[in-house]
């Protein structure tokens, strides 16, 4: 430890002029690194691209019609958009999850992936930005909601708590990979001063981003639904599923593409995080509708309308019951001891955690927190293409961040750094 | 941390070592194939965008820059006012004038309800649609009054859809609007303090601050908040032309609105337009730090409750039996 504190022992020290002085080509080789690629890469980007355009146009014309163009009501006032978001928030503070053992446990074989929860990190943010812009019935009015232009109701109000915390993260995760890529691309080793403080940091923030997302929801008093503390917890336990699920299933992707060689270890490693987390995670649902359903009390119409449909309405019925499905079959193939040997019983496992947290951090849990409404009254929501087209387009937007992430992000990392003389 | 690679399991291969930087002049057909694709993509967009661009063209310089309600002088008012007098002209057709209102010192309303002698009409909810300049197309209102069970209180009972004659037998009827609450859930979510309470206790909203994230609505536990989904629709001729900038003014669209005890009303010395147009006398509206007003009287002789008083929100609107 002591060796590596000073980047003086083994290399000469840099002036910030000469730091810099490689920065163009370091843009240049990321312009060239994002823009080159196989057919595969190429048909990939193409596609996102396609369904970006398709969500950006859906967004102009909802921005020029109004948001009447939405399944969205007085009574259910928030929908597809808030479910993405909130869903995309625990997909940023999951890439934690190789942080931590990277970090904090020092696990050597995490230090070359870490980087892909980081940006990970990075294209999530962007994606819960774009989906609480295309919520905004004013986009035009976006300032307003900046510190010192606008009027900022903090520290009162949950959601400028968020935009803290959510743009806090996103330039910490943007200096550390910055940071971490540019002295790897000098062939340099990092001086830890210049990062290890934000990584630390980042740690924490990740936490927060989380709960304080989930506070936005669980402080309302007059939603009995979301008015629970365990929410907070609750969503910190599917953020730890659904994050390292992606970023398994992005190593996979990422050594069979571009047949990068990736350890096993970090894998089997977020593999472990992953099955402790979805079966607290079950753990806690029980608890919560146990309270719900035992108790009885007129608060429970919110689960029994997830779960069983009041009054003969019952949208979201086969939605929440896939998603105990999913969450419920990934939970045991996960306990397999295939789930870290052999991929494809991973993959399966994965995207059926991954979908069923989706449904229930998303739909399952922002939309029976509107129905029935206040006053009782059952009123449904059934997103529209409009709103299909946006969320879709934005998902293809923000894959795109991360492709291009992680496709400069891969050939720098193969860079040697020079040896620690300390060793 | 960053440490030597000699314990790494997987050391880097020859494979995956670092290529050279491309040579501009073997890649010249690969690049102009990037420069086509690229200019396709930003023509794409451009396409993708127009509804945006057109729509963002409509808005004026003073409207996008305008500051906080709470930030003008009286000669930014002003000049907000007659622009917005102008937009009505030209939007709807009608000629309306639009005042400030500001609260009244010594003066925080309160509102009573007798349960007793409502019986469903209907009335309030009319005169508010109009009162307010409401969207014709949905019929909308501040007020929505439920028809509940006899002896119960559990809205899940009521409803608030009814077209038979009133009152039914084993009903009673209990209109339903904004609470101005003395401690309002709405105006701490509120972003951007695009909402607040104004001495009187009249909780307002500055249409032209809003941001329509539509926070306050999920706020409410008593579905008082509206949000304009699409542009009002209002023929020129049946538009009321006397507004307050704060209340019944034409609201702009992807904005969030509510009761606002018709203050340009009520702030002058009038009564609001629901209270007025109630045929059973149900409605008792005053002055609650006046000792002498129908609604102190009513609060110091009447058993009167509030709605949902466990949440601490400590409404000013108060219901009784008689």
């Amino acid at each position: 430890m002591a060796t590596t504190m000073t980047t003086g022992s083994t290399q000469t020290p840099l002036t910030t002029l000469q730091f810099w002085s490689g920065y163009p080509r370091f843009l240049w080789r990321a312009l060239i690194a994002a823009t080159d690629g196989s057919a595969l890469f190429y048909g990939w980007m193409t596609t996102l691209t396609a369904l970006a355009l398709v969500g950006v146009n859906a967004w102009a014309k909802q921005y020029a019609l109004g948001m009447g163009v939405t399944g969205l009501s007085d009574h259910v006032s928030w929908g597809l958009y808030i479910a993405n978001f909130t869903f995309g928030v625990g997909l940023a503070a999951g890439g934690v999850m190789m942080v931590i053992p990277a970090y904090l446990y020092k696990d050597r074989s995490m230090h070359d992936v870490v980087i892909l929860g980081e940006l990970l990190a990075v294209a999530a943010i962007i994606i819960c930005t774009l989906f609480i812009a295309v919520d905004l019935g004013r986009p035009d009015r976006f300032w307003h909601i900046i510190p010192g232009l606008g009027r900022f109701n903090w520290p009162m109000s949950m959601l400028t708590w968020d935009v803290i915390v959510l743009n806090g993260y996103l330039l910490l995760n943007l200096h550390i990979c910055g940071y971490l890529l540019y002295t790897r691309f000098l062939g340099r080793r990092p001086n830890p001063v210049w990062y290890l403080p934000f990584v630390l940091l980042s740690i924490a923030w990740a936490i927060s981003i989380h709960t304080v997302t989930a506070f936005l929801y669980q402080g309302l008093g007059g939603r009995p639904f979301w008015n629970s503390a365990l929410l907070a917890p609750r969503f910190l336990t599917s953020a730890f599923v659904s994050g390292p699920v992606f970023l398994v299933l992005t190593m996979l992707i990422v050594r069979q593409v571009a047949g990068l060689r990736i350890p096993v270890a970090p894998m089997r490693t977020l593999v472990q995080i992953i099955r402790v987390a979805i079966l607290v995670n079950l753990l806690m649902m029980v608890s919560e509708l146990f309270t719900e359903f035992y108790t009885g009390s007129d608060h429970s119409s919110h689960a029994k309308y997830l779960f069983f449909g009041l009054h003969g309405k019952t949208a979201l019925v086969p939605w929440m019951w896939s998603a105990v499905g999913l969450n419920v079959l990934a939970a045991i193939m996960l306990l397999h001891p295939w789930a870290t040997r052999k991929p494809a019983w991973f993959v399966v496992a994965g995207v059926c955690a991954f979908v069923g947290v989706w449904i229930e951090k998303g739909m399952g849990l922002i939309v029976p927190g509107f129905v029935p409404s206040t006053l009782h009254e059952l009123v449904e929501y059934t997103p529209t293409l409009a709103e299909c087209q946006i969320t879709l387009g934005i998902w293809a937007a923000g894959l795109m961040v991360y492709t291009l992430a992680v496709k400069i992000a891969i050939p720098i990392l193969q860079i040697p750094i020079p040896e620690d003389s300390g060793h | 941390m960053i440490q030597s690679r000699n314990s790494h399991e997987d050391p880097p291969t020859g494979r995956n070592a670092p290529r050279d930087l491309p040579v501009v002049g073997q890649m010249s057909r690969r690049t102009a194939v990037k420069g086509v694709a690229a200019a396709a993509g930003l023509g794409a967009l451009g396409l993708a965008t127009a509804p945006m661009i057109e729509k963002t063209a409509q808005l004026s310089v003073e409207e996008f820059l305008q500051q906080h309600f709470k930030e003008l002088t009286d000669a930014d008012k002003q000049t907000i006012f007659e622009r917005l007098e102008q937009e009505a002209k030209e939007k709807y057709g009608a000629t309306v004038e639009i005042g400030d209102f500001p609260a009244l010192e010594g003066v925080r309303y309160g509102y009573a309800i007798n349960l007793s002698l409502c019986n469903g009409n209907g009335k309030c909810m009319e005169a508010c649609h109009k009162e307010n300049n409401h969207d014709r197309a949905t019929e909308q209102s501040y007020i929505r009054v439920f028809e509940m069970a006899a002896g119960s209180t559990n809205f899940g009972l009521g409803t608030t859809h009814f077209d038979h004659a009133v009152p039914q037998k084993d009903k009673y009827y209990l209109p339903m609007q904004c609470f101005q609450c003395d401690n309002p859930p709405c105006v701490s979510v509120c972003p951007v303090e695009a909402t607040w309470q104004e001495k009187d206790g009249i909780v307002v909203v500055d249409y032209n601050w809003c941001i329509g994230c539509r926070y306050c609505m999920a706020a409410c536990p008593y579905h008082a908040r509206r949000f304009n989904w699409k542009p009002a629709e209002i023929p020129a001729e049946e538009v009321n032309p006397d507004q307050g900038y704060l209340s019944n003014r034409i609201r702009p669209v992807g904005v969030v609105e509510k009761c606002h005890f018709c203050l340009h009303r009520t702030r002058v010395g009038k009564l609001p337009a629901c209270l007025e147009a109630c045929p059973t006398g149900a409605r008792i509206f005053g002055n609650l730090l006046d000792p002498n007003s129908t609604v102190r009287w009513v609060l110091a002789n009447k058993r009167c409750f509030t709605i949902k008083e466990e949440l601490g929100t400590k409404p000013m609107m108060f219901y009784f039996f008689d």
